[in-house]
């Protein structure tokens, strides 16, 4: 149907540009098959992904690996004891993190999105990104390390950073019981700028140590780690489990915060609870990968611009895809190079950018 | 019951709109609220609908005093505001979903309304399938949903041609007789605050402190746009808005 001249009636300017194919908004079952598939997808893309690398183990070998540790199978071992130290130690680790990474990036970049309404909105919007720098630099520079939990101080420190900023972020941009959304942006450009040229500054400081600090900006899964796992799993689960159980109201916050409210959201709450889910989340996934750029960017746009807006899909199908994307990205830089190892953040924008240029031409559908 | 009690309001940095205004509404009164762009008629239905804090004064409504958004009190904008990616019953059954109403009570209630609405086989449309009135109506539907005592209605027709206009005009009255709602409409058409207001407010310029108010007690008789009064009463509206603009 042709909706163009209808469109110009409608107050959101999705609706306005929308040149509406209605029929392809993904509803009910088809949703819940949608998403077994990606499931599936991301599955097996873990599985394959831990095939590869400088010992090729075959897929069987891995399965019959993984079974043999559930109790009540018994499996005899029939591959060399060097695969196993391979696939647990090193290989599975590293693609089980790639994959929590994406999904964190992807949903808080969703989230972002949506309650900014804004596509430019991604995790590191209102200063993730930039305390994280700060703080790991910072740590990269002391003398000494202060392992906790497994976890090294640049990662702490990364943490620290990236929630420290965004606290005071919110509350700069916070007006008397009330947080406008251009407001928290503009904090959040002014902010992040302020402390990437402390970051830079240290940087220059730093001297002999420059390379490695820069590499962990670019991000990375070179120190894959099953404690690494252990720390952002919570993060992951709690702010998934967040953002979806809020996924409706987001939906309505689209209309706009009038609206919302007047609908019975507490718009306030809401933007709270959601800005804390998702920075905990990014500042969680940060800490562990350094700064992988575009994955929360695009991601949630293409899952967006492929089956439609609704939060209650866009969200865990952004987190299935975002952790396909990563585990598949890692896969390709730690392979291109071998034995040396390419920034995922590098790949994630050299494929990424491309993809999304082509879905957007593609589909020519405003859904913002 | 709506009591406006001594209210003051202004934007940040801006100058006042109101200034000690006072203002009651009766339960089941239809009142129509018109003067010069800019007046504040607006703002007032957003201060009414929880949506605006008073800077001083009060607003009480149904006895309690208005600090928030509130289930009772429904608000219709011009904008329609539909989500485009859902149809026409997705949209009804927002403000229900938030309510936690249950999936199958909440779908009855929303295809009841679309259908008192005359969209009963438009319930799986987009709104970009949808006529603007048959946007406006789902919007309405969505709103009256949610079972309000009183009903605000900021500029709902303006973007809507004269007959979808007219039409809609004619159901707001059926719907109100029927619930027995109290209604608050803003407009900047004469013939609409004659046409479905019992009691207009000429607003002035601000900051307003008191408005002009005219009874209009014929009002919303589906034949009332013919008769004298229904013009006469347009004239002297005309009028008492041109004083105040100027």
């Amino acid at each position: 149907m042709k909706t163009a001249e209808l469109g110009s009636l409608s107050l959101s300017p999705a609706a306005q540009e929308s040149n509406l194919d209605a029929a392809s908004y993904l509803k009910g079952r088809r949703r819940w098959k949608v998403l077994a598939i990606a499931t599936g997808v991301a599955v097996v893309s873990l599985l394959v992904a831990a095939t590869i690398g400088s010992v090729g183990i075959p897929l069987p070998a891995i399965v019959r690996m993984l079974l043999a540790r559930l109790p009540f199978l018994s499996i005899v071992p029939d591959w060399p004891t060097a695969y196993e130290a391979i696939v647990f130690q090193i290989r599975l680790p590293r693609v089980i993190l790639a994959a929590m990474v994406g999904g964190s990036l992807a949903v808080s970049g969703a989230t972002y999105q949506g309650i900014f309404r804004n596509p430019l909105a991604d995790p590191y919007l209102i200063g993730v990104a930039s305390g994280a720098a700060f703080g790991a630099t910072l740590a990269f520079l002391l003398p000494f390390d202060v392992p906790f939990l497994g976890l090294g101080i640049v990662q702490i420190a990364a943490f620290v950073g990236a929630l420290a900023v965004v606290v005071a972020v919110y509350s700069l941009a916070r007006v008397g019981g009330s947080t406008p959304m251009t407001t928290l942006l503009l904090a959040g450009v002014a902010i992040g700028s302020l402390f990437w040229a402390a970051s830079a500054f240290l940087m220059i400081a730093a001297g002999d140590k420059l390379r490695v600090v820069y590499i962990w900006l670019l991000g990375g899964f070179s120190q894959g780690y099953w404690s690494g796992i252990l720390a952002i799993l919570p993060y992951l689960v709690v702010g998934l489990a967040v953002t979806i159980f809020y996924a409706r109201p987001m939906n309505v916050m689209q209309l706009d915060e009038d609206q919302a409210r007047q609908l019975g959201v507490d718009v306030e709450r809401l933007k709270l609870i959601l800005v804390a889910a998702a920075s905990l989340m990014t500042a969680a996934a940060v800490s562990v990968s350094g700064i992988i750029g575009f994955v929360g960017l695009v991601v949630p746009h293409a899952v967006r611009l492929v089956w439609g807006p609704d939060h209650r899909f866009l969200l865990p199908m952004s987190a299935l895809v975002g952790s396909a994307f990563l585990v598949w990205a890692d896969t390709v830089s730690r392979v291109i190079l071998a034995p040396g190892e390419l920034p995922v953040g590098i790949l994630t924008a050299f494929c990424g950018a491309p993809f999304f240029l082509y879905l957007l031409r593609q589909k020519k559908r405003a859904v913002f | 019951m709506i009591e406006v009690h001594d209210l003051s309001f202004a934007y940040p940095n801006h100058p006042l709109v109101f200034q000690s205004f006072g203002w009651r509404v009766e339960r089941g009164e239809h009142w129509a609220i018109i003067g010069p762009s800019g007046c504040g008629k607006t703002t007032l239905l957003y201060l009414l609908a929880g949506l605006r804090r008073p800077v001083a004064g009060r607003i009480v409504v149904d006895g309690q005093p208005l600090e928030k958004p509130r289930p009772t009190i429904g608000l219709i904008l011009q904008d329609y505001g539909l989500l485009p990616w859902a149809t026409a019953l997705g949209n009804v059954e927002l403000g229900l979903e938030l309510r936690q109403m249950g999936g199958k009570v909440r779908r009855a209630v929303a295809r009841r309304w679309l259908e008192d609405l005359g969209l009963a086989s438009h319930g799986g449309h987009y709104p970009a399938q949808l006529s603007g009135g048959q946007r406006q109506r789902v919007a309405i539907a969505r709103t009256l949903a949610l079972d309000p005592h009183v009903l605000l209605m900021d500029e709902p027709f303006s973007s809507l041609d004269a007959l979808t206009r007219e039409s809609l005009q004619n159901l707001v009255v059926a719907l109100s007789h029927d619930a027995d709602l109290t209604t608050v409409l803003v407009t900047h058409n004469i013939e609409e605050a004659v046409f479905l207001g019992k009691r207009i407010l000429v607003m002035g310029q601000p900051p307003i402190d008191k408005a002009y108010l005219l009874e209009n007690p014929l009002a919303r008789s589906l034949d009332y746009r013919g008769k004298e009064a229904f013009h006469r009463n347009c004239e002297e509206v005309r009028r008492r808005v041109g004083e105040s603009g100027t």
